[in-house]
C-alpha cells in the first residue's frame, strides 16, 4: 500500500497521479449522476447508452483505417453514438412507454454488435477488451480537463435546479402541473449521462461504468435521508472505492477498473445483506412480541 | 379563427350560454369539451362551470373518466376539442393557482425523501428558483393545515397510506392554490384517516375552490355545494351532468367519517342552476 502512495508522489510516474486525479473527478459524476440513475430507475437505459459506445468507437477506428475523416476520433464516434442512443431512448419513453424496454435492449445489443463487427474488419490489432474494461492508467491530461469541465457543469446544474430535478424524479405528473418542464429535464439528464459515460468509460470501461453509476449510489441509498445526501455520500463512497481499488490494484498487480468495481460490489452486497437481515429480525421480533 | 369555426356549428343552449360573470370569477369553465384516448371516446361536448369558492364533488363509476376530467382541468391532458379555462385562462397558464392531489402516486419506496421535501414541491413554479425563508413558513403552514406537522422530518416511505395522502394535500396547499383538485383522496383510507381528511377539507372550504372526485356515486360529503356526475347517464355516457343533492339520514357519520348528502341522479339540473340561485 505504501508503494501506491510513493508511486502517486513519484514525479517519474505521472500516470499514477493522473489515475488518482481521474478517479477523484470521476467520483463526482458517479455520485451525483448515479443517485439520479438510481432514483429514476434508468440503470438499464444507462447500460444501453454505454454499450452503444462500442459501436461508435468501432466505427471511428474502422473509418480511420479506411482513410476516413480526421475529426472522427474514437471519442467523437463514442460521443455521437451515446448521445444518439440517449435521444432515441428519450423519445421512445415519451411516445411509446410500453416499447421502452425492447428499445433499450435492442440498442444495447445492436451497439455492441456493430462495435465487434467494425473492430473485426479494422486492420491491425484493435482489442475490444480495453474498451470494455478500460484502463485507468492511460488517462491523459486532456481527459482530466474534459472531466473537470463536466464536473463543474453537472454541479452547477444540480445546484441551480435541484428542487426541480427532485420533483420531476419523484412525481413527474405533479411536477408537470407546477409548470416544471419534465420532458426537458429528462432529456437533458439523459444527454448529460451519455456525455459522462463517454468520458468515464476511459477510466473503468464500458461495462463497468454502469457498475459505478449504480453501486455507490445504491449503497448510499440504504441510509441517505434525501436525494442530496444520496448524491454527496455516493461521491464519498466512489472516492473510497476508486482510491482503495487503485491502491490494491497497484500493490497486487491487478486490473484497476475490475478491482474498483469488485470493492464497490462487495460493499453494496454487504449493505444489502445487512438490510435483509435486519428486516427479518425486526419482523421476527414483532411476531414474537405479538404472541 | 377558432370562434368562426365554432360559430358554424349548431349548438345547444348550454354551449352557447354566456355566464353572467367575468371569466376570472369562474374557477373552472369547460366549453364543448371533447377528449379521446386513441380509439376510446371519453368526453363529447361537455360543458359546465364551477364558481370561485364552490365545493364540487365529482362522482362516477370506475373508468367513467373522472381522473381524465381532472387531468384536463389541471392541464396534464390537452382536450381533443373545446376548451378548459381556469380563472379565465388555459390551465397551463395557471400553474400557480392550481393545487393537484393525484389519485395514485407511482411512488417508489426506495426514493430517499422526507415529508418536508415532498411538501416543498408544491412551491415550484416552472424553473424559477425558490426563496428559502418564505418557503419554510409556507411549508409549516401547509403541514399544519393538513394535520401532518408532526411528520415533518419523517421519511415519506415510512408513513401509512392515510398519512401519505394528507402529506400530498399539504403539498397541494403549500402554494395557496385558488383551485384545489383532488382525485379520490379517500380511496382505501381507514375511517379515522377519512374523518381527519374531512376535517381538513371543512377548514379549507370557502377559502379555495375545491373539486374532489369520489367513487361513491350515491353519497357525497355534506361539504359539497354541487355534484357533477361523469358518465352516469347510460344514453349519454360521454357527458357530465349536474345532479341535485338532498340531506341523507341513512348515511351514518361514523361509517363515512363525516356528514353526507344523497345524490339524486334522477333530478338533473341545468348548468346555470348555480347562477340562477345566486341571482334570486
Amino acid at each position: 500500500m505504501n508503494g501506491f502512495f510513493a508511486a502517486v508522489l513519484d514525479p517519474a510516474i505521472p500516470f499514477m497521479r493522473n489515475a488518482l486525479a481521474g478517479s477523484l473527478l470521476a467520483s463526482v459524476l458517479f455520485g451525483i449522476l448515479g443517485a439520479l440513475v438510481t432514483v429514476r430507475r434508468i440503470a438499464g437505459l444507462a447500460g444501453a447508452i454505454s454499450h452503444t459506445v462500442l459501436g461508435g468507437i468501432g466505427l471511428a477506428l474502422f473509418a480511420a483505417s479506411r482513410g476516413g475523416p480526421a475529426w472522427l476520433s474514437p471519442m467523437a464516434g463514442a460521443f455521437i453514438f451515446a448521445v444518439g442512443a440517449a435521444i432515441i431512448i428519450g423519445f421512445v419513453s415519451l411516445k411509446a412507454k410500453q416499447r421502452e424496454d425492447t428499445v433499450i435492449n435492442a440498442l444495447w445489443a445492436i451497439g455492441m454488435s456493430l462495435g465487434v463487427v467494425f473492430l473485426a474488419k479494422t486492420p491491425g490489432y484493435a482489442d475490444p477488451m480495453s474498451y470494455l474494461f478500460g484502463n485507468i492508467l492511460l488517462v491523459t491530461d486532456k481527459d482530466l480537463v474534459l472531466l473537470a469541465g463536466l464536473d463543474v457543469l453537472v454541479i452547477l446544474l444540480v445546484l441551480r435546479y435541484y428542487r426541480h430535478i427532485e420533483a420531476a424524479s419523484f412525481d413527474e405528473e405533479f411536477a408537470a402541473t407546477k409548470g416544471v418542464p419534465v420532458i426537458a429535464v429528462s432529456l437533458v439528464l439523459l444527454v448529460v449521462i451519455a456525455v459522462s459515460i463517454v468520458l468515464l468509460q476511459t477510466f473503468v470501461g464500458i461495462v463497468m461504468v454502469i457498475a459505478m453509476l449504480t453501486l455507490p449510489a445504491g449503497t448510499a441509498g440504504y441510509y441517505a435521508r434525501n436525494l442530496a445526501s444520496m448524491m454527496v455520500q455516493g461521491v464519498f463512497l466512489s472516492i473510497v472505492f476508486s482510491v482503495s481499488g487503485l491502491a490494491l490494484s497497484w500493490s497486487g498487480d491487478l486490473p484497476a477498473g475490475a478491482v474498483i468495481v469488485l470493492i464497490a460490489g462487495a460493499v453494496f452486497l454487504a449493505f444489502s445483506g445487512k438490510r435483509i437481515l435486519t428486516e427479518r429480525f425486526r419482523k421476527r421480533a414483532q411476531k414474537g412480541a405479538g404472541i | 379563427m377558432q370562434t368562426a369555426i365554432v360559430g358554424e356549428k349548431p349548438q345547444s343552449d348550454a354551449n352557447t350560454m354566456v355566464l353572467p360573470h367575468r371569466p376570472e370569477e369562474v374557477a373552472v369553465w369547460c366549453r364543448q369539451l371533447g377528449f379521446r384516448y386513441r380509439e376510446a371516446e371519453v368526453f363529447d361536448n361537455v360543458s359546465f362551470h364551477v364558481h370561485k369558492g364552490e365545493f364540487v364533488a365529482l362522482t362516477g363509476k370506475n373508468g367513467a373518466g373522472k381522473s381524465t376530467l381532472l387531468k384536463l382541468i389541471v392541464g396534464l391532458l390537452e382536450p381533443t376539442r373545446g376548451t378548459v379555462l381556469v380563472f379565465g385562462a388555459p390551465p397551463r397558464k395557471r400553474t400557480e393557482t392550481i393545487g393537484y392531489v393525484p389519485q395514485h402516486l407511482g411512488f417508489d419506496a426506495s426514493f430517499p425523501i422526507r415529508v418536508e421535501e415532498v411538501v416543498g414541491m408544491g412551491r415550484l413554479f416552472g424553473l424559477a428558483p425558490i426563496a428559502r425563508r418564505e418557503k419554510e413558513k409556507e411549508i409549516e403552514w401547509a403541514l399544519q393545515q393538513a394535520e401532518v406537522l408532526d411528520l415533518r422530518d419523517r421519511p415519506f416511505a415510512a408513513l401509512s397510506g392515510g398519512q401519505r395522502r394528507r402529506v400530498l394535500i399539504a403539498r397541494a396547499l403549500v402554494g395557496h392554490p385558488k383551485l384545489l383538485v383532488l382525485d379520490e383522496p379517500t380511496a382505501n383510507m381507514d375511517i379515522e384517516s377519512e374523518r381527519k381528511f374531512n376535517q381538513v377539507m371543512a377548514r379549507i372550504k370557502g377559502t379555495t375552490t375545491v373539486l374532489i372526485a369520489t367513487h361513491d356515486s350515491d353519497f357525497v360529503s355534506a361539504l359539497a355545494d354541487t355534484v357533477l356526475c361523469v358518465g352516469q347517464n347510460r344514453e349519454e355516457p360521454h357527458q357530465v351532468h349536474r345532479h341535485a343533492l338532498e340531506p341523507a339520514s341513512d348515511a351514518p357519520e361514523e361509517l363515512y367519517g363525516g356528514k353526507m348528502v344523497r345524490v339524486r341522479h334522477d333530478i338533473e339540473l341545468p348548468d346555470d342552476a348555480c347562477c340562477r340561485e345566486e341571482s334570486k
